[in-house]
């Protein structure tokens, strides 16, 4: 009698933190879980698996993701940076150094989600301001409330020494327009 | 998630010849679904909602370009992500309606990963359909609607059904309903055009099919019209509980064109109160020649708000919508008369 079938391995190459790994995936194993169970890679988090918190947040070819929502298989031949690789040796990067500054995490552990997901955001360009580092920083959730001083650091990084101030905080709100 | 088998197609009609035929119902066990961002998908899957034998890769099929069209309008590959639309020049500068729309929408990190194409086809997020263990019609035909009469804070007052009362969650769509686009598929049976009124389904006594697309349908791009009448006068209000990373309760989406205080032309589209994105072309026409002041808009919202009826009870009622919707309607329609409103930094009030 034949014995029960194995499932499909594909092979697959990723460029992790700068180190090239050959590896075998079920089709079904997330990126998350492939760097934290198969590569011991454990700086990335598992927060909800269900891309709502942004603890998972990784940079694939620079561009921050959900690794919780990524199929590794799916993403051969990509260079994936995580927190991880963020130091270069003993050298902290940027955010890594203003949160520390700005006392930006209490738990710790959305803070890899947080610096992957600022760097991310760095590359896209796109935050002008304090508000604009709040919105486009909202895919990452922090339990411990350390969102003032995650949004100074970021902004301190992203558009230059602060301390920064909301342009909004003292205008009368008027619900619902978007800017959001 | 259940375990699948998965090909990545480099050609058209070697993706299309890999999944199954027959109408998009989404209760068919042991099917195959094409597989683009999978921000949805993914999530559904490991929830068990959906629970396809096999997973087609659609990424490599070349179809995420943004170009103009010749008539001057806008095609969007269904492969280009929402991120690099939201934010590219040409939608950026000739539709801020459907850039705000989609920078209103889920994070950076979802907008970064998911396609344009699966923006339309990402399916309800009714907590009861994603709970396997309460009845929905949806999810299994015939089980019942657990929204009726219970929790339906995020349902629909218009266009609902005894089987399904389910909203579609995208802001995206709303833009895109207002934008008049076009969605080009490609099947065996070669290309079509579906108008976008025609995309998605109201329940009816079939709610598990929410969209008129089959099986084997594979959308390849949207287009969307010339829209520099509306330019300057385009609106996403989006009313929520969050300032930001939430689904709307209810949204609006207004392409105006307006001079010298009276309306010329109007799309109008609501998101977060049905099935698909709300839109009735004889309001617009109603609106059209009338003055650009309150009591047109008044008159356009009580129009378009025909026939809304609340569902669920108690806190989980949804009657505070229709108020909501109308107030709403006359609130962006008195912005977009006002000038155009993005989130990209310009406009803070």
């Amino acid at each position: 009698m034949p014995g029960p079938r194995q499932p499909t391995r594909h092979p697959i190459h990723l460029n992790i933190n700068g180190q090239a790994h050959a590896l075998e995936v079920e089709a079904w194993t997330p990126l998350l879980d492939l760097l934290r169970t198969h590569l011991h890679l454990t700086g990335t988090k598992k927060g909800c698996d269900h891309g709502q918190c942004g603890a998972c947040t990784v940079l694939v070819d620079g561009v921050r993701t959900l690794s919780c929502l990524t199929l590794a298989v799916m993403r051969d031949g990509s260079e994936v940076t995580t927190v991880e690789g963020l130091a270069q040796g003993e050298q902290l990067h940027p955010l890594q150094q203003a949160f520390i500054e700005h006392d930006a995490f209490q738990c710790g552990y959305c803070t890899p989600g947080q610096l992957c997901s600022a760097a991310g955001l760095a590359n896209e360009g796109q935050a002008q301001s304090l508000d604009d580092v709040r919105e486009l920083m909202s895919g990452n959730l922090c339990r411990c409330g350390a969102y003032p001083q995650i949004a100074q650091a970021v902004a301190q990084v992203v558009l230059g020494p602060g301390p920064h101030k909301s342009e909004r905080a003292d205008k009368p709100i008027v619900t619902g327009t978007v800017p959001a | 998630m259940n375990p699948f088998a998965y090909t990545s197609a480099t050609t058209i009609p070697s993706a299309i010849a890999q999944v199954d035929t027959g109408p998009g119902s989404t209760t068919a066990a042991g099917d195959a679904r094409f597989i683009a961002g999978g921000t949805n998908l993914l999530d559904l899957m490991k929830e068990n909602v959906m629970r396809p034998a096999r997973l087609v890769d659609i990424n490599k099929l070349g179809l995420d370009a943004i170009e103009r069209t010749e008539d001057g309008g806008l095609r969007l590959g269904a492969l280009a992500r929402n991120a690099t639309t939201a934010y590219h020049p040409l939608v950026r500068e000739h539709y801020p309606l459907l850039s705000t729309a989609i920078l209103a929408g889920a994070s950076p990190q979802i907008r970064n990963m998911a396609s344009n194409g699966g923006n339309l086809l990402q399916r309800t997020r009714c907590y009861y359909f994603y709970d396997t263990g309460t009845p929905c019609n949806k999810r299994a035909p015939g089980s019942g609607c657990s929204a009726l009469g219970a929790l339906a804070r995020q349902h629909a007052i218009l266009g609902a059904s005894e089987h399904c009362i389910a909203t579609h969650p995208s802001d995206m769509c709303v833009a895109l309903q207002a934008l008049e686009a076009t969605v080009h598929v490609a099947s065996p049976r070669g290309e079509r055009a579906i108008p976008f009124l025609e995309f998605h389904r109201l329940p009816g006594d079939r709610p598990d099919m929410d969209t008129t697309l089959q099986q084997d349908e594979l959308i390849v791009a949207i287009t969307l019209p010339n829209a520099e009448a509306f330019r300057a006068h385009s609106v996403y209000l989006k009313l929520r509980e969050r300032l930001s990373y939430a689904f709307a309760l209810v949204s609006v989406a207004v392409a105006l064109d307006v001079e010298g205080g009276a309306i010329r032309g109007v799309r109008l589209a609501l998101g977060g109160v049905a099935h698909k994105p709300w839109r009735d072309p004889a309001v617009e026409t109603l609106l059209a020649g009338q003055p650009a002041e309150e009591t047109s808009y008044r008159r356009a919202a009580d129009a378009l708000l025909q026939g809304a009826v609340p569902q669920g009870v108690g806190v989980g009622s949804n009657a505070f919508k229709i108020p909501l919707a109308r107030r709403a309607i006359v609130r962006a329609l008195t912005q977009a008369a006002a000038g155009t409103v993005t989130n990209l930094g310009d406009n803070v009030r």
